[in-house]
């Protein structure tokens, strides 16, 4: 509370930007600990607006005009908000105080370690098993005679970073793993992350070998021959090298790189063009920019659009991951898939290609159960790349973003293949980075251990399944999943589109766009209804007094029979 | 049949035809004189995919290629489908594509399709169109206070492009409308095409004043004009043209209505574009879409440089600020152009979908392009004369309706429940308006048509379509009746490619077809448990 230097302004008045959207109003001004919170004057609405502190991504001062000083907020979730304050001194304390407030310095400050629903302590701890990773290697059928899980990483000794339970080839011996964890950039020695059951190809993960131009590791190449003799089907495997082959080849000055394919056996190298962080921090801000033009022509547009580069990086993404599902799926081919670290490209291309192979991963809590795996066990950096705290900005990234637009983008594409809606995903991009769970603190497994997070923080997914009813895609077709198992989208450019609904957030309260989604959703909820009443009208012996109290749930939500919509639309 | 002559080789056997999204088929090629013809081997097995009947008018371009002794036709349509036929006998194929050439593009309009189109199920005693302009009126008794119906034009004399009978002020008689009608180009004088119900203001269109580097006066068509907006103060005119191609305009003859003359009237010009630049800017975002190798940056350059969507835009806003005039601002509005049957149509019709929920329906669409586009003299037969793949050199040629079509699209896309049509039958229409068994958009004007007796030996397809036993598949499943304007957005943001028409023989359009088709399904399986 020290950083709060004035906690109450009245008189301000509150403009909201979203999707070329204006609204002004007036009301007072709150700053609490987590949130600034602004309650409109209006005695009719009151509407309040709340935002919370880790989402703040900017604090600016404008210049000041007669009726007062202006601050402009800009929030991780491409919510901009303008307050104008009448006294210049109470704009100034608001200004540092959010400024402070906004760059929390150390992980007590942030909001999930006083989030404090109202939970029991059991019930907190049952949250951190709502997701159970071991149950999905079960799923998808590891271990088995070819995979096996090893106790080398327990305690973190080999890998920091890993998960302290990974899956390897059966024939790798410790020894190997050790060796080979030492061969490469943080110790990320390759590990399993999924098993395709039908054509027991697996996808792997690592990080770059330390080979510089001529290094080589005996343990590492038998690591590579023991993931390819994990699936008797094959007599090779890709090695997926995510970065484009410049980046890579510079890599080996300073002596780390890629597989020379002299060395290793049976391996195909192939460089996907994953540009680096840097290069998309950038790319993303352009793109923002893009969404803060105030009347832009359609020429503007797709400049802006294309000089941003975003979509290029966005279909780089999807690609990487069409590679892996493709050899994996069609050509029975086990793939390894590193970048420099193996935390950023590798996780965004391991989990595209998962959601690609495995209709899993696209219901909500498969996709949960993919971010709980590829992001969060293999040590995404999560705090570094969404600023949780302040920090070196040259770290931070939109690289799980990218995912969830991949996701988005695919599920653009293939419309009734995905249980989930965009919301969902638009909901996952902000609690990466409000801060408000403990799920998506640290930078790896062993920092969350080590500050006790699942005793002092709540887990987001359970949070998200409650509300799974909002998140559903009513147009799912669980049933083509079965048939289709496998996406095989289109990458050409035209498929892909700006994610208007992240960039550009709908403002909610103005007279809303028509939802077909809502519309459906309703439907579908009134016809299963029905149908069940229907089951139980049957049930009923003749004569039986059920049909006299029989009400329709049409007429029971005041849903008019021919047409049930108009209650929804009136909201 | 005269045809003949132009069919050297009606049959050729063993030919390969590739389609989008289909397999190879080996089969039978026949030219009619307005078909092709093409069965697989296997038709008696009753397989239907075998099977393709094409319009030759449908048929944009003819590629050939020969070599050896074999031949390959690359027929591109203008509903932007792409085939292949592998032809074996280098004579044969050169005489099938030499047809082809010929047929597909007959000038004269007694020989064409809808000519010779007799189905079963449709009788030519039955109704032709869905309303006349006297029926119009006669229900609008709304209007009957201040306009009558007008049919100075009977005969066409007085302006070639309008229907016999139109409505006008009441206090302006025939013989100032002749005068009036001189003073606008082509004798479109201002008449009415929509009154608002809320406030009773309307939409006039016209075409352009002929007032000339002499800034001639015509009394009668300030009457006309004064009488239009009656006790009001005020009125709007939006000139599709940028102020400065409205003052070049005056150098051949045309011009614009200027403050002195015209006091009470205010004008807002927005340009939009039409003719030739229109239809280049649809040859290139075809091109742009059938370019598969395109990286991302040359796509979205490619995009940009078609200016296709920023026509979109423009005409978007321009109807957008039309209705935005009458229904919020509560004035008249007179709209025109230069000739007044193209853009100017556009935002009339546009603003009508916006403010109007009675054109929203599937019937209420229908009679408005009856209204605002056939009656109204857009000259189809010759702006939809060849699409974007043709090689001749452009005539007349341009996409206005299609245009049209995109916004009507576009308006659907940001509002799914409040319009009563469907995208299959935005497809259709884009479909028929360039090659089509019926007789609804023959000609360019209802004088033409009349000559050539469209209404006694064609079908129409207004009537089809709503007839049809396909008629659910035109309609919007989740359609529900709004009374507000729908304000479309035109953020460039919110506006889109529309996929279903220029990616409509790829996959992923199937896939949304498919999405399109679910929702049809649980709508439907809804409708029965409520009423079971």
């Amino acid at each position: 509370m020290e950083h709060i230097r004035t906690p109450k302004v009245e008189n301000v008045r509150l403009l909201e930007r979203s999707s070329g959207q204006r609204r002004i109003s007036t009301g007072t001004l709150y700053l609490s600990a987590t949130h600034t919170i602004f309650v409109e004057s209006n005695p009719d609405t009151r509407r309040e607006t709340w935002v919370l502190h880790s989402l703040v991504s900017g604090v600016e001062r404008t210049p000041s005009t007669p009726a007062g000083s202006q601050l402009m907020l800009r929030c991780k979730d491409f919510k901009v908000f303008q307050i104008l304050i009448p006294q210049e001194k109470d704009c100034s304390d608001v200004h540092s105080s959010l400024v402070r407030l906004s760059h929390p310095e150390k992980y007590s400050e942030l909001y999930c370690l006083s989030f404090n629903p109202s939970v029991n302590k059991e019930e907190r701890e049952e949250s951190w098993r709502f997701i159970d990773l071991m149950a999905d290697y079960k799923r998808m059928g590891v271990p088995n005679n070819l995979w096996v899980t090893t106790a080398a990483n327990s305690e973190y000794r080999v890998c920091d970073t890993y998960p302290s339970e990974v899956f390897v080839p059966k024939s790798a011996t410790p020894a190997v793993i050790v060796c080979s964890s030492r061969f490469r950039s943080r110790g990320r020695f390759p590990a399993l992350t999924y098993f395709h059951q039908d054509t027991l190809a697996a996808v792997c993960r690592c990080s770059q070998p330390l080979s510089g131009f001529s290094g080589r590791c005996q343990e590492d190449e038998l690591m590579l021959q023991a993931i390819m003799k994990s699936n008797p089907g094959s007599d090779y495997i890709y090695v997926v090298d995510t970065r484009p082959k410049l980046n890579a080849m510079a890599n080996r000055a300073a002596g780390k790189g890629y597989e020379n394919e002299d060395h290793y056996t049976n391996i195909k190298l192939q460089f996907i063009g994953i540009e680096n962080i840097h290069v998309m921090r950038s790319s993303q801000q352009k793109i923002i920019d893009i969404g803060d033009m105030r009347a832009p022509s359609m020429t503007d547009f797709l400049w802006g659009l294309e000089n941003s580069g975003w979509l290029k990086h966005i279909k780089a993404v999807l690609d990487a991951g069409v590679f892996i599902a493709r050899a994996v799926a069609d050509e029975g081919v086990s793939v390894l898939v590193h970048c420099s670290d193996g935390w950023d490209r590798t996780a965004q291309a391991c989990s595209v290609a998962s959601v690609l192979l495995d209709p899993y991963y696209r219901t909500i809590k498969g996709l949960m159960v993919l971010i709980e795996r590829d992001w969060v066990s293999f040590g995404h950096k999560f705090s570094h790349r969404y600023a949780h705290l302040d920090g070196d900005p040259k770290e931070v990234s939109p690289v799980i973003d990218q995912f969830l637009e991949c996701v988005w983008q695919l599920s653009e594409q293939f419309p009734c293949a995905f249980e989930f809606n965009e919301h969902f995903l638009i909901s996952l991009h902000t609690h990466v980075y409000s801060c408000q769970f403990g799920t998506f603190l640290g930078n790896c497994q062993k920092e969350r251990r080590d500050m006790r997070l699942s005793e002092r923080t709540h887990s987001l997914w359970p949070q998200l399944w409650e509300d799974r009813a909002e998140y559903t895609n009513p147009l799912y077709k669980a049933e083509l999943s079965q048939s289709q198992a496998v996406l095989r989208p289109n990458t050409t450019p035209y498929c892909f589109k700006m994610w208007k609904g992240l960039y550009n957030h709908m403002d909610k309260t103005t007279p809303a766009r028509q939802s077909p989604a809502d519309v459906l959703s309703a439907v579908r909820e009134e016809s299963q209804q029905l149908e069940e009443e229907l089951t139980n009208h049957q049930e009923v012996p003749p004569g039986g007094t059920a049909h006299h109290n029989h009400q329709h749930p049409g007429s029971r939500q005041g849903i008019p029979h021919t047409k049930p919509l108009h209650t929804l639309n009136a909201r | 049949m005269e045809f003949s002559e132009h069919i050297k080789t009606a049959n050729v056997e063993d030919v390969v035809l590739r389609q989008p999204l289909h397999p190879p088929l080996r089969g039978t090629l026949c030219i009619t004189g307005h078909h092709l013809l093409f069965s697989d081997r296997e038709e008696d097995e009753g397989r239907s995919s075998g099977q393709v009947l094409l319009l030759l008018r449908n048929i944009d371009a003819v590629e050939k290629r020969t070599s050896g002794s074999s031949g390959t036709i690359t027929i591109k349509c203008k509903d932007l489908r792409v085939l292949q036929l592998d032809i074996p006998g280098m004579e044969q194929c050169l005489n099938i594509a030499r047809s082809i050439e010929t047929l597909s593009c007959l000038d004269c309009v007694s020989e064409m399709f809808p000519f010779f189109y007799r189905p079963s199920e449709l009788n030519l005693q039955d109704q032709w169109g869905l309303s006349s302009p006297e029926e119009h009126y006669r229900q609008a008794t709304e209007l009957h206070n201040r306009w009558r119906l007008s049919s100075v034009n009977r005969d066409y004399s007085v302006c070639p492009t309008y229907p016999r009978a139109v409505v006008v002020p009441r206090e302006i008689s025939d013989d100032m409308l002749v005068k009036a009608s001189r003073f606008r180009q082509g004798g479109r004088f201002p008449v009415l095409c929509y009154v608002h119900r809320k406030n009773g203001m309307v939409i006039v269109r016209s075409a352009q004043p002929l007032t000339g580097a002499n800034r001639k006066r015509c009394k009668e068509d300030e009457t006309l004009l004064q009488a239009v907006i009656g006790g009001s103060d005020k009125g709007y005119v939006i000139d599709t043209r940028s102020a400065q191609q409205a003052q070049q305009a005056r150098m051949t003859g045309g011009g614009f209505e200027s403050k002195s003359c015209y006091s009470q009237w205010k004008r807002l010009h927005r340009h939009m574009e039409r003719g030739k630049a229109l239809q280049e800017s649809l040859i290139k975002l075809v091109e742009a879409c059938g370019d598969e190798s395109s990286n991302m940056d040359r796509w979205l350059s490619k995009l940009e440089n078609s200016k296709w969507l920023s026509h979109v835009q423009t005409a978007l806003s321009t109807a957008g600020l039309l209705a935005e005039c009458v229904e919020r601002d509560g004035r008249s509005v007179l709209v025109h152009g230069s000739e007044g049957t193209e853009s100017t149509l556009l935002v009339s019709t546009l603003a009508q979908l916006i403010m109007d929920p009675g054109c929203r329906t599937l019937e209420g669409f229908l009679a408005l392009l009856e209204r605002e586009w056939v009656q109204a003299g857009h000259p189809f037969q010759q702006r939809c004369a060849h699409s974007a793949f043709s090689h001749a050199r452009l005539q007349h040629e341009s996409p206005v309706f299609l245009l049209l079509l995109d916004c009507a699209w576009q308006l659907w896309r940001q509002f799914p429940l409040a319009l009563g049509f469907s995208e299959a039958l935005l497809l259709r229409l884009a479909d028929e308006a360039y090659a089509s068994s019926y007789g609804t958009f023959l000609c360019n004007s209802e004088q033409e048509r009349s000559v050539a007796g469209v209404r006694e030996k064609t079908h129409c397809l207004f009537q089809a379509l709503l007839r049809s036993r396909h008629r659910d598949s035109y309609c919007n499943p989740l359609y529900e009746r709004t009374e507000l304007a729908i304000w479309p957005s035109v953020h460039p943001q919110s506006l889109q490619l529309w996929r279903g028409f220029f990616l409509r023989w790829t996959p992923q359009t199937r896939l949304l077809e498919e999405a399109q088709e679910e929702i049809r399904n649980m709508i439907v399986e809804w409708e029965k448990l409520v009423m079971s």
